[in-house]
């Protein structure tokens, strides 16, 4: 199986573990993820402007590529995953923008929302299956107590995303579970971790990862995971190092057995 | 030819504002037939009828044609006083030109064009209607009730003591309902109990009330009057006339792991059982899904210890037939489940409850024997907050769009009721509005606050944070004080929307009863006939209609019963005359008119027929003007046209399509 895959910014640099592993992955469980040729930055942030179309027209040239070559569509990134599903969604249901977007991009065929996007987890889950993936486990994260963080671009809009419960998610504890380890639920874990806002308002954002590794490990994480590369990098920023947190993709590969070798590479 | 009035209503504005009655009036007279036509500020009135008497007696008017409101309003008002002048009632015609004409309007040319139209279209119509003559059909004096809580009990008790028998269906073992299940009662605190069960067992010991418990409607037919009905009596396992009571068969159960119903799931209970201690009928129910004799056949204790030999594991549901003349129905509510509420942890802590499971908390009978205590560690609470409009008042399709009305009161209750029994529990109200319409409510919900020190904040709380050591933590925000609050609390407790009971869709469709968006039961008219359903002969009592609290379902049950009781007052009632029949000479026989007809109506006879001069037996259609209630499902099903429905026939249709297209 062939998906078309857009991978993002973040993931050609600060992230690179989050698309290695998930590539690698990618092969053991059967299916491969087609980088998109030229593909643009989404622009981090789904512009909330009704009028603004300039900065949707990358997710929009991403899907119509997807379109083009029949295929749907894989990100990895939270906050690419979050603007591409949306755009799609305008695309497919709002008029304005639909038309405005097909008259700026000229394509050959106008692009009207036709393309599926999905997030490499709900391939885990919805094309491979869990129980699949379970059993191309060679290394078992057996007695490994993980906290999954989901942030709250992957979750929200909850019936635009549908991605799971926005309130009480179990994708990513499914996950766990496939590959051996026990997840451990806590209450912060769609909480947001500030976003952008570290930027800006660095202790707001602290006061918030702290609320969530706190809670985390008060239910008995030891590690979190995450798939999104600002949570990552805002979790690591303002945790003092107490609790690490990994890709989840990098638990996927060291699950399947081929951690090492893209370590390698 | 028909010698018509037109009379135009103006409603106030209702209609005048929008449409060009003078217009209407004009155009009027130029129709076929049209001899009179004039229009007036309110037709229904006593002096607009008074015209409409006159014109009918000066210009010998044979039809008359009314522009007003929906028929639904007026039409028996038009009908009666063109009868009182003498004519037939039923060739009156209203052109309904306020609902679907002004009301939806806004531009007054096209408003008044379409209301001519209307008014053209049942000119045509009034021009082939015929006198027709109602027939009549007898009343079962008796009355069904379907559901046994506060609402059914109170309305069978006020049939019954005007003289006229009732059944009560109720699905559970025990009559009671939901008022059962609660502790105490605002605004008075009467323990609820006290003053339930006395009328549970005064409808018991009634001699004209029949209670079918453990039962369910199985189907209805017939109509106002006359209706039959099937109920369903599940197999109780238990002899009700052996049966002695002693609860010595529920003591001894080896099979008691199975969620109780009664405490909302907060304890357990047998597989041969009553659902509470004061059940009326006090005869237990062996539930065949938990029991040990009916999964494995081994066992049998209840059967081995009864005295009274009551035990048959033998027993099958029975069928049981009967006549009434008007159903109540008294359905109930429950609250709605909480899954699509996760941010308030809900089934992620034992400490997080619904309000109705506070009330089994509370109650002396409940699970924890009436203390207040955390489900989780059995802990006294220190700190308890309680949320308001979970899932009513909702924006989105996540929850309900309405008020569920007796939270606001219940939760002043409960509050008050723990700051009385424990001082030291701090208790904290969040709530978008605080309503108590109702006599003596305000001023409770005022000793709540003032009396008692119960913290009121007004805001919604967006997440309820269970927390490692086993507190809960509460973030929400003060709108008053525009800040965001973090509280922790011991118990949060959620006053979760009522729903009507998920039956009632089943039973609405076979009572051919209308219900709204929400599943309630809709009323024939909002204003006048709140405990009507529109289709005859059927009543509401209770929350089935809409939310509501103790006393006003006990007023609407007595309401509702009073309907009941007037229709069973009747000898006979007159039957509409616009019936179906058909033409001997077209009909085919083919049957499938009565394929169509929802009422049962349509029969097939052999007669002799005299088609041209040639005489032959056929197979023809012949309709029970008693069940037909002319929907003329079958008019239009018919392929040879022989079907034609008096006041409505094929002609005058197809007479006003030409009207409108003309």
């Amino acid at each position: 199986m062939k998906y078309s895959y857009y991978p993002g910014c973040t993931l050609k640099n600060k992230a690179q573990d989050l698309d290695q592993y998930a590539r690698a992955s990618a092969e053991v469980l059967g299916f491969e993820l087609e980088e998109i040729s030229e593909w643009q930055c989404c622009g981090g942030v789904y512009p909330l402007g009704s009028d603004e179309i300039a900065t949707k027209l990358s997710s929009v040239r991403a899907l119509n590529d997807a379109k083009e070559k029949g295929q749907d569509l894989v990100t990895l990134c939270s906050a690419c995953h979050h603007v591409i599903k949306r755009v799609n969604d305008d695309m497919k249901n709002v008029e304005d923008i639909r038309t405005r977007a097909n008259n700026y991009m000229a394509l050959d065929e106008p692009y009207n929302g036709e393309t599926t996007v999905l997030h490499f987890l709900e391939v885990l889950r919805d094309r491979v299956g869990f129980d699949e993936v379970k059993k191309k486990v060679v290394n078992p994260l057996t007695g490994k107590k993980i906290g999954a963080y989901y942030g709250c671009l992957l979750l929200r809009p909850g019936k635009l995303l549908a991605f799971d419960n926005p309130e009480n998610p179990k994708i990513m504890e499914d996950f766990i579970r496939a590959i051996g380890a026990e997840p451990v639920i806590y209450p912060y874990r769609n909480e947001c971790c500030g976003g952008y806002i570290s930027l800006k308002e660095e202790d707001m954002s602290k006061e918030m990862c702290r609320k969530i590794e706190e809670s985390a490990s008060g239910f008995g994480a030891d590690m979190l995971i995450t798939a999104c590369p600002l949570c990552m990098y805002n979790l690591n920023k303002n945790n003092g190092g107490n609790l690490p947190v990994y890709y989840f993709t990098e638990l996927l590969a060291e699950a399947l057995g081929v951690k090492e070798e893209v370590k390698a590479q | 030819m028909q010698r018509i009035g037109v009379f135009v209503c103006h409603c106030g504005t209702n209609i005048a504002a929008t449409v060009d009655v003078k217009k209407v009036v004009e155009m009027a007279l130029h129709e076929p037939g049209v001899v009179h036509a004039e229009d007036y500020a309110y037709m229904c009135s006593e002096a607009g009828q008074e015209l409409i008497h006159k014109a009918i007696k000066e210009k010998h008017l044979t039809g008359l044609v009314v522009c007003s409101c929906s028929p639904r309003m007026h039409e028996t008002t038009f009908r009666n006083a063109a009868e009182k002048a003498g004519l037939n009632p039923y060739m009156v015609e209203i052109a309904n030109i306020r609902e679907h004409c002004s009301w939806i309007h806004k531009n007054i040319d096209e408003a008044t064009e379409k209301a001519v139209i209307l008014m053209r279209a049942a000119v045509a119509k009034v021009n082939l209607d015929a006198p027709l003559q109602p027939g009549e059909s007898r009343v079962t004096k008796r009355a069904l009730v379907i559901g046994g809580g506060i609402a059914g009990i109170q309305t069978a008790l006020d049939i019954a003591e005007a003289g006229y028998p009732v059944d009560i269906v109720e699905k559970t073992p025990s009559i009671g309902g939901r008022m059962s299940q609660l502790d105490k009662t605002f605004p008075t605190l009467d323990c609820s109990s006290c003053i339930l069960t006395p009328k549970m067992g005064e409808v018991n010991a009634h001699p004209l009330i029949n209670i079918y418990t453990y039962s369910e409607v199985e189907s209805v037919s017939g109509f106002v009057g006359d209706f039959t009905v099937e109920i369903r009596k599940k197999a109780r396992s238990v002899d009700m006339n052996k049966c002695t009571g002693c609860g010595l068969c529920q003591e001894k159960c080896p099979s008691k792991k199975t969620p109780s119903e009664f405490n909302r799931g907060l304890s357990t209970r047998s597989a041969i059982y009553t659902p509470f201690a004061q059940a009326v009928p006090n005869v237990p129910v062996i539930d065949r899904d938990a029991c040990i004799k009916f999964k494995t056949g081994k066992c049998g204790i209840c059967s081995k210890v009864c005295q009274a030999g009551a035990i048959d594991y033998e027993q099958k549901d029975e069928i049981v037939t009967e006549k009434y003349g008007a159903i109540v129905v008294a359905t109930g509510f429950d609250m709605i489940k909480l899954d699509r509420y996760d941010e308030y942890a809900y089934s992620q802590s034992k400490d997080v409850i619904t309000s109705l499971e506070l009330e089994r908390i509370m109650n002396a009978a409940g699970p924890t024997g009436g203390h207040l205590e955390r489900l989780s560690d059995g802990k006294a609470p220190k700190e308890i907050v309680f949320i308001q409009c979970v899932g009513s008042r909702c924006a989105d399709d996540r929850g309900k769009s309405y008020c569920s009305k007796i939270c606001c009161m219940y939760t002043a209750k409960h509050a008050m009721l723990i700051r009385d029994k424990y001082p030291d529990t701090n208790v904290t109200v969040f709530y978008i509005d605080v309503r108590t319409p109702g006599k003596n409510f305000d001023e409770f919900y005022r000793r709540a606050v003032e009396d008692y020190g119960v913290n009121y904040i007004k805001g919604q709380v967006g997440k309820v944070i269970p927390q490692p050591d086993g507190k809960l933590l509460v973030q929400g925000a003060d709108l008053i004080d525009n800040k965001q609050i973090l509280k922790e609390a011991d118990m949060v407790v959620l006053a979760a929307a009522i729903e009507p009971n998920p039956d009632v869709r089943k039973i609405a469709t076979m009572l051919t009863a209308s219900i709204d968006t929400n599943n309630f039961l809709t009323e024939a008219h909002a204003k006048l006939r709140p405990v009507e359903s529109p289709t005859a002969g059927i009543f509401l009592s209770g929350v089935c209609q809409g939310p509501k609290d103790i006393p006003e379902t006990v007023s609407q049950a007595g309401a509702a019963a009073v309907k009941a009781i007037g229709l069973l007052a009747k000898d006979k009632l007159l039957t509409n005359p616009c019936t179906a029949h058909s033409d001997e000479l077209l009909c085919n026989g083919c049957s499938q008119c009565a394929n169509v007809c929802p009422y049962g109506a349509i029969s097939y006879e052999d007669k002799e027929v005299n088609d041209h001069g040639i005489r032959e037996t056929r197979r023809i259609a012949v309709v029970n003007d008693a069940l037909c209630q002319g929907c003329g499902a079958c008019t239009v099903t018919c392929p040879s046209g022989a079907m034609d429905l008096q006041g409505f026939s094929n002609r005058q249709i197809l007479a006003e399509v030409d009207a409108i297209c003309r």
